[in-house]
């Protein structure tokens, strides 16, 4: 188990292989499809971004309305695919890695290759558990998307798998061919 | 005829959105716990105890399972010798469903069109099916649905040439081509015949039977044991990193067909496999 601290450097993202297990501890950003689409814009018309993304992890959740007590309510990961079409940008910005569900597209994993960038699996439908882990919640922009705003999140022992590296491994992969070759 | 108040539909609605988002059914927890007994990859122990872990923490503390706790997904078995009295049956599901994902802390999930986007804020409206059978009961299934596994989800119109064999091949390529995206351990839901839009409503419904129920047919309950056990040599494994537990049961349902046609319809649902029903 390796324990990491955001943001991260080229150095940290290089150290990361795929199927390494992690736990994350630092400040994280949240952003799914809607947010995506409007920090690209925001990158296509040459504006700043409403947050600093050098070195920063950005996790695909839109969590469950918090209740009185909580600092956020469940919050587990989306399915990362559908911003493959965002993600290439923001890595191109400084972002560093992605926390998510699912296998990433080719042109993300060649972002990642290419400018330093790593990709982790949170548990998928394990909100209740992963909430635990976030101790502090602020929307930081787009709070007129509700669950989809983005949020700066105060995580600590962050659970999380490397799934896909900068130096092109992917664990779906990995862990698949090794199970199948553990039956002949 | 007996009369039925809708206000208590309301009612029942409302809490079922709350008890399906956050308890697991005792059938997919002990399944689970099994799982993790003949997991042979260490992550993928890992993950199901995280799995197991988290199931305990939602209900303890009352809490949603997953973020996504939803699209509200409703069926009626509807008595013809009840008459609803007090209002509409549509309005009644629906208020419940905005009470419930209100003030149960629930995530609002539905986009008023799909292609415009808006969010509706209150998680409605639900998807309503409504069965009429005769005699004077009313039973409601509440299912909040995620939008991760429903997305792995496919109609496909296949060759009666295409056989058994085809149909299996279809189902096992599926759940492949699905991988970590529906949040694996899944449950598998197939429809085979009927029309076009029929093996998909089969398929969804069942969803709706608890893990290990098999089918009463024995050629389709060897069929659903001999897919588990295919779909469970796959590698998949918890979230996708790799192990035997891919799914946790294969359900089929089949219906009378045109002689031209096989529809086959796969419906993913993910581990947080919700469901509760009620009798009023
Ligand atoms: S697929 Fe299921 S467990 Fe996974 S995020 Fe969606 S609702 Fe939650």
């Amino acid at each position: 188990m390796k324990v990491i601290t955001t943001p991260l450097s080229n150095t940290d993202v290089e150290d990361l292989r795929a199927g390494d297990t992690v736990k994350i501890t630092g400040i994280i950003y949240t952003a799914r499809d809607a947010a995506h689409k409007r920090l690209v814009d925001l990158l296509d018309q040459g504006k700043e971004l409403p947050f600093d993304i050098n070195g920063q992890l950005i996790y695909y959740v839109g969590p469950s309305p918090a209740k009185p007590g909580q600092a956020i309510g469940s919050a587990g990961p989306t399915t990362s695919y559908r911003m493959d079409p965002y993600a290439p940008r923001l890595i191109e910005a400084g972002q560093k890695g992605m926390i998510g569900k699912g296998e990433m597209g080719p042109e993300v994993v060649e972002a990642m290759k290419k400018h330093k960038a790593v990709y982790f699996a949170a548990v998928g439908g394990a909100g209740a558990l992963i909430a635990k882990s976030v101790k502090k919640s602020e929307i930081v922009a787009y709070e007129d998307l509700g669950a989809e705003a983005v949020r700066r999140l105060e995580v600590e022992d962050f659970p999380a798998v490397v799934v896909q590296d900068a130096h092109g491994g992917n664990f779906y992969v990995e862990g698949k061919e090794n199970f199948v070759k553990s039956l002949s | 005829m007996r009369e039925l108040n809708v206000q208590e539909i309301t009612a029942a609605v409302k809490k079922m959105c709350m008890a399906s988002n956050y308890d697991l059914g005792e059938d997919v927890y002990n399944c689970l716990k099994e799982s993790r007994k003949t997991e042979t990859t260490e992550v993928g122990k890992n993950i199901l105890d995280m799995i197991i872990e988290n199931a305990d923490i939602s209900k303890n503390e009352q809490v949603p399972i997953c973020q996504d706790t939803g699209f509200a997904v409703v069926f009626i078995e509807l008595g013809q010798e009840v008459h609803l009295i007090g209002g509409s049956l549509n309005d009644a599901i629906n208020e419940g469903v905005r009470q419930g994902y209100i003030e149960g802390y629930l995530r609002k999930s539905i986009v008023e069109d799909p292609l415009r986007r808006v969010n509706t804020k209150d998680n409605t409206p639900a998807v309503i099916y409504i069965d009429m059978l005769p005699g004077d009961s009313f039973k409601i299934t509440f299912v909040p649905k995620g939008g991760g596994a429903e997305n792995m989800s496919e109609v496909k119109m296949m060759k009666p040439a295409d056989g058994e064999d085809g149909v299996k091949d279809f189902i096992i390529d599926r759940v492949t081509r699905s991988g970590a995206n529906p949040c694996p351990p899944i449950v598998v839901g197939v429809g085979i015949g009927g029309t076009f839009e029929k093996s998909a409503m089969l398929a969804k419904k069942a969803l709706l039977r608890e893990i290990g129920e098999r089918h009463t047919d024995p050629y389709y309950a060897g069929m659903e044991r001999e897919l588990l056990e295919r779909i469970n040599r796959i590698g998949i494994g918890p979230q996708g990193l790799g192990g035997k537990t891919t799914a946790l049961d294969v359900f089929i349902e089949a219906h009378p067909c045109h002689i031209a046609s096989l529809p086959v319809a796969v419906n993913i649902n993910c581990h947080a496999a919700r469901h509760k029903s009620a009798t009023l």
